[in-house]
């Protein structure tokens, strides 16, 4: 609040006003609750989790507790072929969900941007996926994909694979059957925020192609496309953070199993935090995910160019 | 699906419509697409979002040990073990304490410094719109740890106030931006010929701009309760009593059972959708007018 009073030298940016006495305090007072609850609940975590990662911290071995420097950081990067396995593992869970995601949220959003009869009902029950959570989608694909009374059985009566199998028991399968699960929920967040986009794109301009004798892909690529850059670039940036941040369906779905095959990252961390306390290696392993994260963002940002010609 | 494909054949002749024609209807390039481009892939993707929708339903509904595949003779004792048994009429109410106090808090915190951010010019502005846009990358995953240690310092562990203000904090930012950009779309003038009519700040704010912002509320304060109800982990880590827990710790313990009751579980999967579904489904409409008014550009 301090620094309220030495911009009081600055000519206030609006009129001054009755009623409001205190204008200059009055933009610092608003944010105010907004501004300490992310200081207590995500400023100081964060920088606890640094403070930690340079520890030796495990509730159950106090004795080991203490200053570790850089040992958390050599030992995750040299030592620990469970570390490289799970970012590898990341990287590709969050590439293949972005990738297949934002291929069907756009043909999805293209679609159900035309004019046609049921489309209202149609958009409802395509985006309707969005609104449930990743514990839900795991129960609704567990009971899709159970051995038993899974859809491989129904399968198998029309003669297709074999009774008793189960995607999520299956190294080989686990992957592309966790895939589908988690596309199922994701896909509408893209087709919602293009058709948001699409919505703004100038009818003008397709007449003119028309006119043009432009053919419809052409028109696509050429106004369509560019129109949406802006909109992609975020709506992927922002989703693949997700996705990597993200551990509700993961965890309720195969658990990271089987056998590790499916453990991301943050899981990982998860596990040697919790179940094993091991708090400092935690730290470590959350400061390096910071860390690929923003350094991931900011190419991204810079490689695609956001934000960069004019419309 | 099969009244669709009736009427999918039916508008098929006047594409054929004589060639003369084809100059008035030239205006409406966009509309031309031929009927079955988007009946054909939209069919088949549906098919891909409703049959899960359908699979939960038709385990809810079942007797149990029956491998039919229509719900038939339908039975609710799934529900109702599931509601008393397993506990999920408290898990419910949890939720919908939960979610409702998330939505009311994330609403109003992110009024206030959305208005901030969107009326004034003021020193530390821009830092903290860089604060805003970095939290987005703080997986609040990774700060179970520190974040438990708090609310244990708090004496906060067990008390669903601990799941309340985590779940507003990580929903603040992203409200917050959102918030601030349907403000910047009302006119200022607005406001300033309210004040020159006599309202203070307060009073303009209410009767001006508020009204105006009702879609972009509707969206965010949707947004803030359908995911504190399908938010897990905070609610796993912090609520330990059974009697605190939340419907996707609910849920959750129903999957990790030594031998899942599918039929319990489809049950309390159905209970879990039903609001957020009904949210959904009414406010659709303002989420996409929420959103295409300026909040993908900022």
């Amino acid at each position: 609040m301090a620094q309220a009073a030495a911009v009081a030298k600055k000519p206030a940016p609006h009129r001054r006003r009755r009623g409001s006495a205190t204008p200059r305090r009055l933009p610092y007072l608003l944010i105010a609750p907004a501004g300490l609850l992310m200081l207590g609940f995500i400023a100081y975590p964060v920088l606890s989790v640094f403070y930690y990662s340079l520890q030796d911290y495990n509730p159950t071995k106090p004795w080991r507790n203490g200053y570790a420097g850089f040992e958390n950081f050599v030992h995750a990067f040299t030592e620990d072929p469970i570390f490289w396995d799970t970012l590898i593992f990341s990287a590709k869970w969050v590439f293949v969900e972005v990738g297949l995601q934002l291929m069907f949220g756009l043909a999805l959003a293209l679609i159900v941007n035309q004019t046609f009869v049921g489309r209202s009902i149609g958009r409802a029950m395509v985006f309707s996926p969005w609104a449930v959570s990743g514990v839900l989608t795991s129960a609704i694909w567990v009971l899709l994909y159970n051995s038993q009374t899974g859809i491989t059985r129904y399968l198998a009566d029309m003669g297709i694979g074999d009774y008793g199998t189960s995607w999520l028991s299956d190294t080989s399968t686990v992957f592309p059957a966790a895939i589908v699960a988690d596309l199922w929920r994701g896909v509408p967040f893209f087709a919602i925020l293009i058709l948001a986009d699409l919505q703004s794109v100038s009818k003008d301009l397709y007449e003119a192609a028309e006119v043009d004798g432009a053919s419809r892909f052409k028109q696509f690529l050429h106004i369509t496309l560019p129109h949406l850059k802006d909109a992609i670039i975020l709506s992927t940036l922002l989703r693949a953070v997700w996705e990597f941040n993200n551990v509700d369906l993961l965890y309720t779905l195969t658990g990271g199993g089987p056998a590790g095959a499916t453990t991301t990252l943050p899981l990982y961390i998860a596990n040697t935090s919790v179940d094993a306390h091991n708090f400092g290696y935690a730290s470590a392993l959350t400061t390096v995910a910071f860390v690929i994260l923003l350094f991931c963002s900011i190419v991204y940002l810079r490689l695609s160019k956001f934000g960069g010609d004019d419309k | 699906m099969s009244t669709t494909e009736a009427t999918m054949t039916a508008p098929a002749p006047q594409d054929e419509a004589p060639a003369p024609q084809r100059p008035a209807k030239r205006r409406r390039a966009w509309d031309e697409v031929p009927r079955w481009q988007i009946y054909f892939p939209l069919g088949a993707y549906l098919l891909f979002t409703l049959i899960p929708f359908y699979w939960i339903l038709l385990f809810a509904l079942r007797k149990p040990g029956s491998t039919s595949l229509v719900p038939w003779p339908m039975t609710f004792q799934h529900f109702e073990k599931v509601w008393t048994e397993r506990s999920f009429g408290t898990y419910f109410e949890n939720s919908v304490y939960v979610g409702i106090a998330t939505l009311v808090m994330t609403t109003l915190v992110a009024l206030a410094g959305g208005y901030a951010l969107a009326r004034f010019n003021f020193k530390i502005k821009r830092a903290f719109m860089l604060a805003l846009l970095c939290s987005q990358f703080v997986p609040g995953a990774l700060l179970l740890v520190p974040l438990f240690q708090i609310f244990a310092e708090l004496q906060m562990i067990n008390s669903l106030g601990s799941v309340i203000i985590a779940e507003t904090v990580f929903q603040l930012p992203l409200s917050m931006i959102l918030i601030s950009g349907f403000i910047r779309n009302v006119p200022y003038s607005l406001e300033e010929a309210a004040w020159v009519d006599g309202c203070n700040r307060l009073t303009a704010f209410r009767v001006i701009v508020l009204p105006m912002l009702r879609p972009g509320l509707i969206a965010v304060g949707s947004f803030a309760f359908v995911h504190s109800w399908n938010h897990f982990l905070f609610a796993l880590m912090f609520l330990s009593n059974q009697d605190k827990q939340t419907i996707p710790v609910g849920l959750n313990s129903l999957m990790s059972a030594d031998s899942v009751d599918l039929g319990a579980l489809a049950a309390g999967g159905i209970i879990a959708a039903v609001p957020v579904v009904i949210v959904f489904a009414f406010i659709q409409k303002w989420l996409i007018t929420g959103f295409s008014a300026g909040a993908v550009k900022g």
